[in-house]
C-alpha cells in the first residue's frame, strides 16, 4: 500500500476517493443556504419537509429539511460544518456537542426543524486556525488528545462547562449544594463525563481545561 | 427512523387539539429519549408535536408553600434553582446524580418522568419483548438480568425505570399535573404515575392517550437530612444499579425510595417504621416480595448497605 502524499490530509483522500458520491448525495454549502435547493435533496418518497432559520457561528441559515434531519447532520451534511462529529449518535459520546444559546448540547439528539431562531455555536466559530480559543490552544498545548475525533466535543463542552462553574451550577461532585463550586479536577471529571475520549487523554484534557479556568479567574 | 410531520405547539390547548387530530402522534420537549428511540425505529410516531413553545418553564411558588415546577423546566435549571437546592435537596441531587451536562441541559421535568422503562432487550430490535411488540416475550427473562428488577416485576417485563429524578419527587409526595385531549385536567400523585408492567408492559404511566404533563408540584419544604446516593458501574454517567433517595428527620424517622430495583421508584411508607430497627430491618420490609434473579440477587444485599450508608450519612 501506498503512502498518500504528505501535503495530502485524510479528509482530503476521503473527499477525493468518494468526489462523485458526494457530490451527487449532498449540497455544497452555498446552494443548502438556499431552501429551494436544499428542498431539491433526495429523498424517500413519504419523507416530510419543513423549514427552519437559525443563526450558526454568526451566519443566518434558512434550511429546508427532511424533518427527521438532526441538528449534526444540518450541521455536516448541509452546511458543510464537519468539525462537530458524529460517534455514537445516540447521546453516548459527546463527539457532537454543540452550543444553543450557549448552552452545551448533544446535537445528534435534536432536531434542526426544533431549533428556529436559535444562536448555534460549533467548534469552528469557538476559534480559527490563525485564532484559537484558549481552549484549543491549551489542549494543544497539553496534548489533550490522541486521534482528535473526540476534541471539538470536548472543547465545545468544556467552554460551556466552565460557564455553568461561574453561573453557580452544581454538580454531584460538589459537596455543598448551596455554596458557590469551585473548578477542582474532581469538579471537571464529573461534568465532563459526557465528552468520552477512547484514546483515554482524560488527564491531559483535565490539564488543559484546569489552566483555562485558572487563567479566566 | 421512519418519516414524520412536525408541528410547533404555542398552547397546552392547541398541543391537546393536535394530538386529537393525529392519535399517532407524540409530544416532543427535550427530546433525548424519544429521538434515542426514533432512530432505532422502536418509537415510530407518523407526527410531532413540539411543545417547547408552550411557556411551562418557569418554576412557581403555591399558595400552600410548595412548588410548582413547569413541565418544560430542563433538568439543569431544576437542579441549579436556589429554592430546590435550599429546601428539596433530594431532588437536586437527584437530578444531577443523572445523565450528563449535556442531557440535562436538554432533558425536561415532563420528559424525565415519560423516558421509557427500559432494558437492553427492549433496545435490541433482534430480541423479543413485549413491550415493543405485546405478546412477543420477554427474552430479559432468562437472559442477562444483573441490572434488571428485583420486585414489582412479572413474567412479562422485568425493565426498570432509570429516572433519577422520580425516585426523589416519590420521596417527596410530588404530584403530576396534566391536561388530556379534551381540555380537562387532574393531579396524579407520583406514587400512582408509573405503572408495574403486568400483563400490559407496553403501558408504563398513568397517561391517557394525548394527555400532556403540564407541571409537578410540591408540598410544602418537609426539612430534614435529604440524601441522594447512586450505586453505579462507573463513577458518572451511568444508571443506578440501586440508588437511596432519603428524607431524614433529626428523630431518625425518615421517607425511603428506590431506584434501580423496578420499573417505578420503589416506595413502602408502611415499612418506614422499620427504619428503627436499623438498614436490613428496614430493606427487608421495603422489598418484601421480591423475586431477585441469581444475576441480580445483589441488589437487595446492595440496597440494604447503601441505605445503612445514607443514614450513617445523615447522622454525620
Amino acid at each position: 500500500m501506498r503512502a498518500p502524499d504528505v501535503a495530502t490530509t485524510r479528509r482530503d483522500l476521503v473527499t477525493g476517493t468518494a468526489a462523485t458520491a458526494a457530490m451527487m448525495a449532498a449540497p455544497s454549502a452555498s446552494e443548502a443556504r438556499a431552501p429551494a435547493q436544499a428542498a431539491a435533496a433526495p429523498r424517500a418518497a413519504a419523507a416530510a419537509l419543513a423549514k427552519v432559520s437559525f443563526r450558526v457561528n454568526g451566519e443566518a441559515c434558512r434550511l429546508e429539511l427532511d424533518t427527521r434531519t438532526t441538528l449534526l447532520d444540518a450541521l455536516r451534511e448541509h452546511l458543510r460544518l464537519t468539525g462537530t462529529k458524529k460517534g455514537c449518535d445516540h447521546g453516548q459520546c459527546g463527539a457532537c456537542t454543540v452550543l444553543v444559546d450557549g448552552r452545551r448540547i448533544n446535537a445528534c439528539l435534536t432536531l434542526a426543524v426544533m431549533h428556529e431562531g436559535d444562536t448555534i455555536t460549533t467548534i469552528e466559530g469557538l476559534g480559527s486556525p490563525d485564532r484559537l480559543h484558549p481552549l484549543q490552544a491549551a489542549f494543544v498545548r497539553h496534548d489533550g488528545y490522541q486521534c482528535g475525533y473526540c476534541t471539538p466535543g470536548q472543547i465545545c463542552s468544556s467552554a460551556a462547562m466552565l460557564d455553568e462553574i461561574r453561573a453557580g451550577i452544581p454538580s454531584h461532585a460538589s459537596a455543598d449544594l448551596t455554596a458557590t463550586p469551585q473548578v477542582t479536577a474532581e469538579e471537571i471529571r464529573e461534568r465532563m463525563s459526557g465528552n468520552i475520549c477512547r484514546c483515554g487523554a482524560y488527564s491531559n484534557i483535565v490539564d488543559a481545561i484546569t489552566e483555562v479556568a485558572e487563567r479566566q479567574a | 427512523m421512519k418519516p414524520f410531520t412536525y408541528e410547533r405547539a404555542a398552547s397546552p390547548a392547541e398541543a391537546a387539539a393536535a394530538a386529537r387530530r393525529h392519535p399517532d402522534a407524540r409530544f416532543i420537549a427535550g427530546g433525548t429519549n424519544l429521538l434515542d428511540l426514533m432512530k432505532l425505529e422502536i418509537e415510530t410516531p407518523s407526527h410531532l408535536i413540539d411543545v417547547n413553545g408552550l411557556a411551562l418553564d418557569r418554576i412557581e411558588a403555591t399558595p400552600d408553600g410548595g412548588l410548582r415546577i413547569g413541565a418544560l423546566v430542563r433538568n439543569t435549571d431544576l437542579a441549579a434553582d436556589p429554592r430546590i437546592r435550599r429546601d428539596y435537596a433530594l431532588l437536586s441531587r437527584a437530578l444531577l446524580a443523572g445523565a450528563s451536562g449535556q442531557l440535562r441541559n436538554k432533558a425536561t421535568t415532563a420528559g424525565n418522568l415519560l423516558q421509557r422503562t427500559r432494558c437492553p432487550y427492549f433496545y435490541d430490535g433482534n430480541m423479543a419483548c413485549n413491550k415493543r411488540q405485546p405478546g412477543a416475550g420477554c427474552a430479559a427473562l432468562g437472559g442477562v438480568t444483573r441490572q434488571l428488577a428485583v420486585i414489582g416485576h412479572s413474567e412479562a417485563c422485568i425493565a426498570t425505570n432509570p429516572s433519577d429524578m422520580a425516585v426523589a419527587l416519590r420521596a417527596l409526595d410530588a404530584v403530576v399535573e396534566t391536561v388530556a385531549a379534551d381540555g380537562s385536567t387532574r393531579a396524579i400523585p407520583v406514587a400512582e404515575f408509573h405503572r408495574l408492567p403486568g400483563d400490559t408492559p407496553q403501558h408504563e404511566t398513568a397517561l391517557q392517550p394525548g394527555e400532556l404533563i403540564t407541571g409537578v408540584t410540591l408540598p410544602p419544604p418537609v426539612g430534614g437530612r435529604q440524601i441522594y446516593r447512586k450505586v453505579r458501574d462507573r463513577a458518572s454517567y451511568a444508571f443506578a444499579l440501586v440508588s437511596v433517595g432519603a428524607v431524614v428527620q433529626p428523630d431518625g424517622t425518615a421517607r425511603v425510595a428506590l431506584g434501580g430495583v423496578a420499573a417505578r421508584p420503589w416506595r413502602v411508607e408502611a415499612a418506614e417504621p422499620e427504619l428503627a430497627r436499623g438498614a436490613r430491618a428496614a430493606i427487608d420490609a421495603i422489598l418484601d416480595g421480591a423475586r431477585p434473579t441469581q444475576d441480580n440477587a445483589f441488589k437487595v444485599t446492595l440496597a440494604a448497605r447503601t441505605l445503612q450508608a445514607v443514614l450513617a450519612e445523615a447522622r454525620s
